[in-house]
């Protein structure tokens, strides 16, 4: 348990970091969902490579430290994965920021508009889970 | 070298989805849920980032016109809570909470090759096209 809690906090501090390069050099904020939702309009290469960079870290972290593959809900339950994609879509676009970018970079740079919304949806998850878990 | 810090941030940021374990849905939904058997731990993932972040923003990064490499630095937005930050924000706790996948370890867990987040990223980029096509017809 406690090792649960470093490991949290030391990805954390790595996530921090990065939000922090990417800031620092690029003058960019390390919004997940805007970095994607903005990578289909020409000259952003920024965007790809971080996105690339994501996913070759996360690969080789799952090699080399071994840690278990997380494992997702099934393919045969597509109707269920496509509604929460879509709603994780439609929300972070209309709120314009997700955990990272309201959570991370705007709490961080105490923006009231990143405070409110993540105070929001951290609720609204919870509910979620709450109504699928023990009403359902 | 613009290019280059993008793919150092995204590789830190990655590798910190799997140290963290934000990467695995089903500890987030352990940490969402806590009504049930409540797993605390994931909250020290947005400690730890805000510990490193918000001080360097504060005391630094806030006092630079430009990045490093010349960039302009964002202004944090006006203040402005409208019906439109609300909603969204609700709309991605439900969608977040039902599965126990947000974006970043969304694009994560590509890296396990498991198809059914290729479905989930490609409902979310529809979800993010239906949202810009609404906010320009307005």
């Amino acid at each position: 348990m406690i090792e649960q809690y470093g490991m949290a906090l030391m990805g954390g501090m790595l996530v921090g970091l990065s939000a922090l390069i990417l800031l620092l050099f690029n003058g960019r904020i390390a919004g997940i969902s805007g970095i994607v939702a903005g990578a289909f309009a020409a000259k952003q290469g920024w965007r790809w490579l971080f996105l690339i960079g994501m996913v070759v870290g996360s690969g080789v972290m799952l090699y080399l430290g071994q840690y278990p593959i997380p494992e997702l809900v099934d393919l045969h339950q597509w109707p269920s994965i496509a509604a929460a994609g879509l709603l994780v879509g439609l929300g972070t676009r209309l709120a314009n920021g997700c955990t990272s970018g309201h959570g991370i970079c705007g709490v961080g740079r105490l923006s009231r508009r990143s405070i409110v919304a993540t105070t929001v949806f951290m609720v609204s998850a919870m509910v979620t889970v709450y109504i699928k878990r023990h009403l359902m | 070298m613009m290019l280059a810090m993008s793919l150092l941030a995204g590789l830190l940021f990655g590798a910190g989805m799997v140290i963290s374990g934000m990467i695995d849905p089903a500890r987030v939904l352990g940490f969402l849920d806590i009504m049930g058997q409540w797993d605390a731990s994931l909250a020290w993932v947005m400690i730890g980032a805000l510990v490193v972040f918000m001080p360097s923003y504060g005391l630094w990064l806030s006092q630079r016109k430009q990045s490093l490499l010349g960039e302009p630095m964002p202004m944090v937005p006006t203040p402005h809570i409208d019906k439109r930050l609300i909603g969204g924000a609700i709309l991605f706790g439900v969608g977040w909470g039902w599965l126990g996948i947000c974006p970043g370890p969304a694009i994560s867990l590509i890296a396990t090759g498991q198809s059914a987040i290729l479905l989930f990223i490609f409902a979310m980029l529809l979800g993010m096209w239906l949202v810009g096509k609404w906010i320009r017809h307005q």
